[in-house]
C-alpha cells in the first residue's frame, strides 16, 4: 500500500483530494485536504488547471485586440474587466472620456455586479443545499444577460467598452429595458432573503463559519466583500473613484463578523446599492451625445466620417491594421469588480502592443485565504468557504 | 490633481529622509509614483513602509515582474502597495540582472505575497529567497522554462 505523505506529519490522518472535478469547486479548483476524521487539519488549494496564458497572449495583440482577452478572464463580470483594461490604457494615453460614455460604463458595470452576485448567490445556495434560490437568481440574471445582448450583441463576451469610450451607440429604448429589470429586482431580492436570511439551515451552515479577522484579511490581501465582511470599508469606487463614480450616491456595505453569513449580507446589500447606482445612472445618461473621445489615430472615426473624409479613412485603416502607439510608461489601474480590487498593470514601451499586462485578479488573491477560513473546521464547511470566497477559476488561473 | 489624495511626494520625502540609500530613483508617470529600490535595501524599505504608523502601507495589492530582455538589468519586480489610512498607492520597483534574478521574499511583511511570488517564479523565473514554498503555481510542476519571459515564444516551443 502506498502512503501519502501528510503535511502535519500526524498519524491516523487522511489526505483527501477534492477536485479538480467537483461540483462545488465552481470550476477546476483542486483542494488537497488533510483530515482527522471530519476535521480539516490542512487545506492546500492547487490551481492552474485553467491557465491559458492570457497575459502573455495580450502582449502579442494590439491594444484594441487585447480587449477581447479581458472578457475571458472573469467570465462572470466581463464588462468590469473591459472597463479596467480600457481605463488603464486610457490612463497611459491621457484620454478624457465623454461623460455620456462614462455613465453608460457605470450603468453596465453595476448591472454586471448584480448579475455576478446573483450567480454567486444561486451557486452558493445550491452548494449548501438550497436548490430553489439557484433557479430564481438565474431567472433574473438571464434578464440582465438579455440587456447585455441587446446593447453589445453578446451575452457574455461583450467587449463593449473600447479604448476611448464604448463600441456602439446603445440601441433605441435600451433604458426602458434596463428600467423594467431594475424595477422588478428589489422584490426578487426580498424573495431570496425570505428564503435564506432567517432560514435555520442557512444560518447553521454560514454563521460562525469561515471567520477571517480584519487584520488577517488585510495581511492576506483580501478585497471586495471578503474584506468588507470583516469590517474594513475599503471600496475602490469610493477610495479611488474612476469613471465618475464620485458623482454617485451609494454606501459601502460592511459587516463585522467576518464569517460566511457576513459576506452573504454584504453581497446582498451590494446588489441593492448597485440598483441605486443604476437608477442614478439612468437619470444621468444624456439621450444624445458623444460616446467616444476624440483622439485621431487612436479612437476609430465614426462610420460616416470614415466614408466621407480621407483622414477618416486613413485613420480607420491604420487603427485596424497596425493599431496605435502609446507613450512609454506604466500604470496600475484598479476598479472594484464584483469580486474585489481588480487591477491592470499595463506597461507600454511606445509600440502598438502592450509590452506587459499583469492582472491583479481578486479571486486569485482571495482564494489564498481558503486555508485560513476552513482549517480546524468540519469538512462540510470547506464547501461553504469556497462558495463564499466567490472565485472564478478563469480569473484565478488566467 | 485630486484634492482628496495626499501629496504623493510626502511619502518619497519621508522615505528619503529615513534612508537616502534606499531610494535610487523616483519616477512619476500619470500621477503614479514609482520608487526604485536597490535590491539589498528592499526588505528594510518594505518593512519601514508597512510598519511606520504615519505611512502604514499594510495592504500589498500586487507583485508583478517585467522582462526587459535584451536590456540589462533584465528584470523588474514591481510591488504595488496601498495604504488604507492614507488612501494612497505606491509602487516599489526592484531591478534584477538576467544572470541572477534573486530577491528576498516579502512574505514576512505581507503574507499575501506568497502566491504573488510563486506566480513570478513560475512564469518569469524570479527566485525569492526565504519564501516558504517556492513552487510552480499556474504551470504544471514538471514544466521547463518560464513562459512570460520575452525569449519564450507565445505559442511555446514546438
Amino acid at each position: 500500500m502506498t502512503t501519502i505523505e501528510t503535511v502535519t506529519g500526524q498519524e491516523n490522518t487522511m489526505v483527501l483530494n477534492m477536485g479538480p472535478q467537483h461540483p462545488s469547486t465552481h470550476g477546476v479548483l483542486r483542494v488537497v485536504l488533510e483530515l482527522d476524521g471530519e476535521i480539516v487539519l490542512k487545506a492546500r488549494p492547487v490551481i492552474g488547471y485553467l491557465h491559458t496564458g492570457i497575459e502573455k497572449n495580450m502582449e502579442a495583440k494590439t491594444y484594441s485586440q487585447a480587449i477581447t482577452m479581458t472578457d475571458r478572464i472573469d467570465y462572470l463580470a466581463p464588462l468590469s474587466n473591459n472597463l479596467c483594461y480600457c481605463l488603464a490604457v486610457e490612463k497611459i494615453l491621457g484620454l478624457d472620456i465623454p461623460k455620456r460614455a462614462q455613465y453608460i460604463r457605470v450603468l453596465l458595470t453595476e448591472m454586471t455586479r448584480i448579475a455576478s452576485h446573483l450567480v454567486w448567490l444561486g451557486t452558493h445556495a445550491i452548494d449548501l443545499g438550497a436548490m430553489s434560490v439557484f433557479l430564481y437568481t438565474f431567472r433574473e440574471r438571464e434578464e440582465i444577460m438579455k440587456i447585455f445582448e441587446y446593447v453589445s450583441g453578446q451575452r457574455m463576451m461583450t467587449s463593449y467598452f473600447r479604448i476611448g469610450g464604448i463600441a456602439l451607440e446603445p440601441p433605441p429604448r435600451w433604458l426602458d429595458r434596463v428600467r423594467s429589470v431594475i424595477d422588478s429586482l428589489p422584490a426578487h431580492i426580498d424573495e431570496y432573503e425570505g428564503l435564506l436570511t432567517n432560514n435555520k439551515i442557512w444560518l447553521a451552515r454560514t454563521k460562525g463559519v469561515g471567520i477571517i479577522s480584519a487584520e488577517d484579511a488585510i495581511a492576506w490581501g483580501a478585497s471586495g466583500p471578503m474584506l468588507r465582511g470583516s469590517g474594513v470599508a475599503y471600496d475602490v469606487r469610493k477610495a479611488f473613484p474612476y469613471s465618475s463614480y464620485e458623482e454617485f450616491d451609494f454606501n459601502v456595505q460592511t459587516q463585522t463578523a467576518g464569517d460566511c453569513f457576513a459576506r452573504y449580507q454584504v453581497r446582498v446589500a451590494e446588489i441593492r446599492e448597485s440598483i441605486k447606482i443604476v437608477r442614478q445612472a439612468m437619470e444621468k445618461v444624456p439621450a444624445e451625445g458623444p460616446i467616444k473621445a476624440v483622439m485621431p489615430g487612436v479612437v476609430p472615426p465614426s462610420r460616416e466620417e470614415m466614408k466621407a473624409s480621407i483622414e477618416g479613412l486613413i485613420y480607420h485603416f491604420k487603427i485596424y491594421t497596425e493599431g496605435f502607439a502609446t507613450p512609454p510608461g506604466e500604470v496600475y489601474q484598479a476598479i472594484e469588480s464584483p469580486r474585489g480590487e481588480l487591477g491592470f498593470f499595463v506597461v507600454s514601451d511606445g509600440s502598438t502592443n502592450p509590452y506587459r499586462v499583469k492582472v491583479r485578479a481578486p479571486s486569485f488573491i482571495n482564494l489564498q485565504t481558503l486555508p485560513k477560513l476552513c482549517e480546524g473546521r468540519l469538512i462540510a464547511d470547506v464547501v461553504a468557504c469556497i462558495g463564499t470566497t466567490d472565485i472564478v477559476l478563469g480569473e484565478v488561473d488566467r | 490633481v485630486d484634492s482628496k489624495q495626499p501629496d504623493k511626494s510626502l511619502v518619497v520625502h519621508q522615505l528619503k529622509a529615513w534612508d537616502e540609500n534606499a531610494v535610487s530613483e523616483v519616477i512619476v508617470f500619470r500621477g503614479e509614483t514609482t520608487v526604485v529600490v536597490p535590491r539589498e535595501h528592499l526588505m528594510r524599505a518594505a518593512a519601514y513602509l508597512a510598519s511606520d504608523p504615519s505611512l502604514h502601507f499594510s495592504f500589498l495589492s500586487d507583485i508583478s515582474a517585467v522582462d526587459r530582455f535584451p536590456l540589462e538589468p533584465r528584470f523588474e519586480v514591481n510591488y504595488h502597495l496601498l495604504s488604507l489610512d492614507r488612501n494612497e498607492r505606491l509602487r516599489l520597483k526592484v531591478r534584477l540582472g538576467g544572470s541572477d534574478p534573486v530577491v528576498h521574499s516579502v512574505t514576512e511583511i505581507w503574507p499575501t505575497a506568497n502566491w504573488h511570488e510563486r506566480e513570478c517564479f513560475d512564469l518569469m523565473g524570479i527566485r525569492f529567497e526565504g519564501h516558504p514554498d517556492l513552487t510552480r503555481i499556474l504551470m504544471p510542476d514538471d514544466w521547463e522554462g518560464y513562459p512570460h519571459r520575452k525569449d519564450y515564444p507565445v505559442e511555446g516551443y514546438r
